[in-house]
């Protein structure tokens, strides 16, 4: 059983983000960090890998050289190898540009499985997998809240909008889990002494084949043409309860028209 | 300008968000705005859309398709575009929409812009309006090339329904192998009391401030008396006090109401980006430093489970 997850580095959960004005992308030049959803992926692969006890979790990413550093948590957390696409010709990749570099990575791997995070905490997104899954020509489950496997397939029970579904779909298949799944292990002392030299392999768009057309700005079929700050709220308004609140907030709504 | 809008169904209803992205569509100006609904035993649902703007409605009714997978749906989808010349795709946001979204843009090497509380025509180009790191930036979001894909916000358009009726044309679209590799064993639905919260016109919501989950009971008295629906925090919804469906924040739910009304929520910033396009919110909580205080309309400082309940009646009374 080989599982591959699909990870990222976010910025720091404590660092202000903002867009930069001039590039127009995220400014990712201060402290990174392993997106804090994809932990939960990680954490399922090692279970998976746990419970049949065999197999290999190769932790799969895109973004500079340096988010190495991020991707060295998963591997202290237990993850065997990690490979990172890096290359400059790669920075600005929108969906179509990521799906086609990633799915290629991925098909160099040969996964059984491969598994997402559920949403990136930087860019609110929350689409890679399917269009991933597309690239593959796999089945795709996403927000998975319990996963299990059993001889070639593999079922998912998630949440959504109206209550829970149960889908199965065999094997290779690509998996989003939701991060109510399970709660990631912290890396033990041993595990982080370790991760360092664990196998980690940097590649460039050449050693996959994928021409400089197709990625980056080059190959991404969406733009940023404008910033601006959100409209303002107006003013608002606060009060310190005095025994009248609600009634003070009743003659706010029939103001507003709202009762 | 050519444009297809999916239209979401569920419990035999065509879903709020996708005839207002519907309506959005139409609003653009262009003749040629169709709306496809993909599923198995449809009857009706393709005449709502025809009152919503659609031009055309594409409806393709065939048993493989019940089930609210994707993969079909893209399959579907991309025939469409492809025969029909579509030149921009739009979806309201859901699990499933996100998903069909991305499956379709990959498929098509199409541009998929997310997150899109408007759109805008601009000489024959669109521009999308997409709020950004946490509501904290607007950015004007472009396609490079056709055909376009968009993904609207939940909850940031309105429908509008018009006089005009337009043609419905079935299609039986090819399904690949990988497409139909998944399937439904099971699907749960929640039991449902009142307005879902996508569709309500106000929400109260309820955070950890209430203190233990039988005090949920305030926050529903009080949606009931102002014909509202209930949402609840990720903390609360975690412990198990109430309900995923009803979940609003980044790992839930974005909704804008008329009437936003928080009990003990404290505003963090999860939740915020799940409810800060309430058109008018009030907070209640007895925490005086609550980030929420910074944007509600009206915040009270005090303590919910006396100020609620008065609420509760106060209203009551109001509305006989």
């Amino acid at each position: 059983m080989k599982i591959a997850v699909c990870v990222k580095e976010v910025p720091d959960a404590t660092a202000h983000k903002r867009i930069d004005a001039g590039t127009k992308r995220l400014d990712r030049s201060g402290e990174g960090a392993l997106n804090a959803f994809d932990a939960n992926a990680v954490e399922e692969a090692l279970r998976l890998k746990d419970a049949t006890g065999e197999g290999e979790v190769v932790v799969v990413s895109m973004g500079p050289e340096r988010a190495l550093n991020s991707l060295r948590k998963a591997l202290a957390m237990g993850a065997d190898r990690a490979v990172l696409i890096a290359d400059d010709g790669a920075a600005g990749s929108d969906l179509v540009a990521t799906s086609l570099t990633l799915g290629k990575a991925l098909e160099r791997e040969q996964p059984d499985l491969v598994l997402f995070g559920q949403q990136s905490s930087d860019s609110d997104g929350a689409v890679l997998w399917a269009a991933v899954a597309e690239r593959l020509k796999r089945p795709v489950i996403s927000q998975v809240a319990e996963l299990t496997l059993e001889g070639g397939s593999l079922t998912g029970k998630r949440q959504t909008e109206f209550g829970y579904d149960v889908i199965k779909a065999p094997l290779p298949a690509v998996v989003a889990v939701a991060d109510s799944i399970n709660e990631p292990r912290y890396p033990s002392l041993k595990g982080i002494m370790g991760a360092k030299s664990k196998p980690q392999e940097t590649l460039s768009l050449a050693d996959l084949g994928v021409d400089g057309g197709s990625a980056g700005e080059p190959g991404s079929r969406t733009e940023v043409l404008a910033l601006a700050d959100p409209p303002p709220r107006g003013e608002t308004r606060k009060i310190e309860d005095d025994g009248s609140a609600a009634e003070q907030i009743v003659a706010f709504l029939s103001e507003k028209r709202l009762i | 300008m050519s444009v297809l809008v999916f239209l979401e169904h569920h419990g035999g209803e065509l879903q709020k968000g996708s005839l207002a992205v519907l309506s959005k569509a139409a609003s653009l100006g262009g003749d040629d705005v169709a709306g496809v609904i993909v599923g198995s035993g449809l009857d009706g649902l393709a005449e709502q859309a025809a009152r919503h703007g659609a031009a055309t409605v594409y409806v393709a009714d065939d048993p493989r398709l019940e089930a609210p997978l994707p993969q079909p749906r893209v399959d579907a989808i991309a025939e469409l575009v492809a025969d029909k010349g579509v030149e921009t795709v739009l979806f309201a946001q859901s699990i499933l929409a996100a998903d069909i979204a991305a499956g379709l843009a990959a498929r098509l090497e199409a541009g998929l812009n997310w997150q899109l509380t408007d759109i805008t025509e601009d000489g024959g180009s669109l521009i999308g309006k997409q709020s950004a790191l946490g509501d904290s930036v607007v950015v004007d979001v472009g396609w490079k090339t056709t055909p376009r894909i968009g993904l609207f916000r939940a909850g940031s358009l309105d429908p509008v329904e018009q006089a005009a009726a337009g043609t419905i044309e079935a299609f039986s679209p090819e399904l690949q192998e990988h497409s139909l590799a998944a399937e439904m064993v099971e699907q749960a639905h929640a039991e449902e009391s009142g307005p879902s919260i996508e569709d309500a016109n106000v929400i109260v919501a309820g955070g950890r401030g209430l203190g233990e989950p039988e005090k949920f009971a305030l926050v529903e008295e009080l949606a009931k008396a102002l014909g509202g629906a209930v949402a609840a925090t990720r903390a609360v919804v975690d412990a198990g006090w109430y309900p995923y469906s009803a979940q609003v924040g980044q790992t839930g739910k974005s909704v804008s109401p008329t009437l936003y009304i928080a009990c003990g929520i404290s505003g963090a910033i999860q939740h915020k980006v799940g409810m800060q396009s309430s058109k008018t919110i009030v907070a209640i909580n007895k925490d005086p430093n609550a980030p929420i205080f910074e944007f509600a309309d009206l915040g009270v400082v005090g303590d919910l489970h006396a100020i609620v309940p008065k609420l509760t009646e106060l209203v009551q009374a109001r509305r006989g």
